[in-house]
């Protein structure tokens, strides 16, 4: 099936090729972290993660997303998503690999990297989300690649696929669980330190990843011959927008604990984030900008008429992405650091090279995307024609 | 022919991924991999040194009355030259084994409005607490840092991959990452310890190589009697003395880490 | 079946590619260096172990060393009754004074590039 990937129009070389120009590119400033160190970045001895730990964070939320399709379509048959599932397993596929990808450029010694396997340490949450990471790579290559195959040659998937199926569902629960425990299990960071974290990751993800997914649909229907579905992708905007909705409810009842209760250590990160402290605050309009984008993505999507319009509910979907990336991005992660455990404020920006080399990490994930989804239209028109 | 080569692919494919794994077992079932095929002949064997201090669980009293800014100035340098410290023009890539900070940013969960007026602008040494319960540890995902029978959490800097999560675990900042070569930027280089490398975290380790060879650590030897270093677990010992006398406090003691450096105020 | 001269062609390529670093290297042969022993460690005669084992294992020996003495606080290594502290800038490069001789030649020769030096200091060599 693979072939498929290696035979196109002259508009998708010119895609692949321009994916492979912005991979270089950022190589190269990769190369150059690796020989001047992670002080190329942004990053500082008070705020030591950043961009790349926050682009991990948020692309684990769009991997476990693919759930979302697998629920309702194994375990409630419905049929319709039966349609696109493997599009969501796929997007599974490109996330997990950028995962990887930006905790690698997040390494100070990438060099050492499996060291993790050969001391394994069962009390760092490192060793598990490394575990869950690549089981969940693992099982959505499996099972994506197995059902597309029995669909092409026209027969039923195998048996031994459906447990597989079953585990992705707490499987995909997992990976966003233990991204999140990384966070909330640290003693000093009033931030993170509230159970409601894993919760609000899962359900920020369940927004952001199916918001995607609809875009992908879009442009999907747009440049090939395979249509997703006008059905498919309105149930995936309710999935949006529950999903968004829960995700404010949790993130307001983190605000009423916290503004409410008034204990310092836990209020001075979000009064930072959304007033300033001491006179910094660099964040401030990103955060407001992901709470209007937000909610407003989730007004637009609630109105029926207005998410039934295709072009508004893109829309929507582009507010909805780009809020909970900002958020969930540079807001949870930063907003975590600052103020220091000493309560000096020292405050975090990503420079140009540390955002080159993610991009060139998202123009990899793209094009094993891209890949991917040229396999599935491949394997769909054969079946039209 | 098609079925042959897939099947083919899809052993090999299985056969890495069991490979991988079988690695990953072998290394769960093995204590220490490195060390065991380290020791080829039967002969020979390794032990502390002669002179070697040692202790249950070493600890460490700053008298804040007989603090100054001279003598923390001292310290730290005594610190910096012993260890190799660099001292980086950017300081967002500093690194700090002890230093000095004001109260209200040593003990942030203790600020007071009318706050006794000796320690306003007092200067008082802060460094790694080497807590009973520390969450660096609890966090490193390969054990490069680590805490001694005696107490001491130490790094392993062959080991450390450099992903920061313990940083992100100690609730007192007390830990430095290289966010460049160091090399170029260390004035008086010391023979007798490494420099570091880029890309690992390091910290203070309570000067365990000055314990192993009879000596204090360089601060407490610095500090003109403001800090006292001995066992906690020995109830004779010095430590233990000046605890019984005075009221000491510990930062964020609320975290239960149960930090090994208390503080007369 | 077509594809003959196609076929042909990636087959000669992926040849050539395959043996590139035979090409690459080739006329460039030379034995492997003999490392050279400076007057110090010439004097002594002996080193920790025997000469074999150290060729052989010094690597394993200076992993165990760094295990010990970081990990378990044994600084000491002793065998047949003699003793040496665990250090290589103290103790190997004391008679070893001379890397870029000892060290350096045979990790080039064999393409090995320990990242030991990046941390732990070596003499400064007179040229």
């Amino acid at each position: 099936m693979l072939e498929k990937a290696l035979k196109g129009s002259k508009a998708y070389w010119i895609w692949v090729f321009a994916l492979l120009g912005i991979i270089a590119v950022g190589f190269s400033f990769y190369l150059k972290q690796l020989d001047f160190g992670l002080g190329i970045t942004g990053m500082s001895r008070d705020v030591t993660w950043g961009f790349y730990i926050a682009q991990f964070t948020f692309l684990v939320g769009v991997a476990a997303s693919a759930v979302m399709l697998v629920i309702p379509y194994y375990l409630h048959n419905y049929k319709a998503f039966g349609r696109i599932t493997i599009m969501g397993e796929f997007l599974a596929i490109a996330s997990v690999i950028m995962c990887i990808l930006f905790i690698v450029a997040d390494l100070g010694q990438p060099m050492r990297v499996l060291n993790v396997l050969l001391y394994p340490t069962p009390h760092s949450m490192l060793f598990w989300d490394m575990l869950v990471l690549s089981g969940y790579l693992v099982i959505n290559l499996v099972v994506g690649w197995n059902v597309l195959e029995a669909e092409r040659n026209s027969v039923p998937p195998a048996k031994w696929l459906k447990p597989l199926i079953y585990l992705s569902v707490p499987w995909a629960i997992s990976i966003h669980t233990v991204t999140a425990f990384l966070y909330c299990g640290l003693p000093g960071r009033g931030f993170w330190l509230t159970a409601i974290l894993a919760p609000r990751f899962l359900a920020s993800a369940f927004a952001a990843g199916p918001a995607f997914l609809i875009i992908l649909c879009l442009i999907v229907r747009k440049v090939t011959n395979f249509d997703p579905g006008k059905e498919q992708i309105q149930s995936l905007s309710k999935v949006v927008v529950y999903g968004s909705c829960a995700n404010m409810f949790f993130f307001l009842c983190e605000v009423f604990v916290v503004m409410y209760s008034q204990i310092p250590e836990h209020m001075d990160h979000l009064q930072y984030l959304f007033f300033g402290l001491h006179g910094h605050g660099i964040l401030v309009p990103w955060m407001w900008t992901a709470m209007v984008l937000i909610v407003s993505g989730i007004i637009l999507l609630l109105i029926p008429k207005a998410r039934q319009n295709e072009s508004v509910l893109a829309v929507a979907c582009v507010f909805t992405f780009i809020g909970i990336w900002i958020d969930k991005g540079m807001g949870m992660v930063a907003g975590g650091f600052v103020p220091n455990p000493l309560h000096e404020v020292n405050e975090y920006f990503p420079t140009f090279a540390e955002v080159m080399i993610g991009i060139a990490v998202y123009a990899t994930g793209f094009l094993i995307l891209t890949m991917l989804y040229k396999v599935f239209v491949g394997v769909k028109d054969e079946l039209a024609a | 022919m098609e079925n042959n080569r897939r099947s083919f692919l899809k052993f090999a494919g299985v056969s890495v991924l069991g490979l991988g794994s079988l690695s990953l077992l072998d290394g769960l079932t093995s204590e220490d991999v490195i060390a065991s095929s380290g020791q080829a002949s039967a002969e020979a064997t390794y032990k502390k040194t002669a002179n070697a201090l040692t202790a249950k669980r070493w600890g460490m009293v700053v008298d804040t009355k007989k603090l100054s800014g001279r003598i923390c100035h001292k310290m730290e340098k005594a610190c910096r030259e012993a260890h190799n410290i660099p001292e980086l023009e950017n300081k967002k890539h500093e690194i700090k084994w002890i230093w000095e900070a004001h109260y209200n940013h040593v003990f942030p969960g203790k600020t007071d409005e009318f706050l006794v007026e000796r320690l306003k602008e007092l200067p008082i040494p802060v460094l790694c607490n080497h807590c009973a319960n520390p969450p660096c540890v609890q966090a490193c995902p390969t054990q490069a840092t680590f805490q001694r029978e005696d107490g001491i959490v130490m790094m392993d800097f062959h080991r450390c991959i450099g992903c920061r999560f313990c940083m992100a675990a100690c609730p007192y900042g007390s830990r430095s990452f290289n966010f460049e070569d160091p090399r170029s930027a260390i004035a008086h280089e010391n023979k007798e310890f490494p420099t570091r490398m880029k890309g690992v975290v390091e910290k203070c380790n309570f000067c365990a190589e000055r314990l192993a060879v009879g000596k204090q650590p360089a601060c407490v030897e610095a500090s003109k009697g403001a800090l006292v270093f001995g066992d906690l677990g020995d109830p004779q010992s010095e430590v233990r003395q000046l605890l019984k006398e005075n009221y000491a406090i510990r930062r964020k003691q609320n975290l239960g880490t149960n930090p090994s450096v208390y503080y007369i105020v | 079946m077509n594809d003959k001269p196609k076929i042909i062609i990636g087959l000669i390529i992926f040849f050539a590619v395959f043996t590139f670093p035979f090409w690459y290297n080739h006329g460039a042969v030379s034995s492997a260096p003999e490392p050279k022993l400076s007057d110090k460690a010439e004097k002594a005669k002996h080193c920790v172990r025997d000469t074999d084992y150290m060729r052989k294992e010094h690597m394993h020996l200076l992993d165990g060393w760094r295990d010990r003495t970081v990990r378990d606080a044994e600084r000491v290594y002793e065998i047949d009754g003699k003793e040496y502290m665990a250090s290589l800038s103290n103790t190997c490069m004391e008679c070893h004074s001379n890397k870029a001789e000892f060290c350096d030649k045979c990790h080039e020769y064999a393409s090995v590039d320990p990242y030991c030096w990046d941390c732990h200091k070596y003499p400064k060599e007179k040229k």
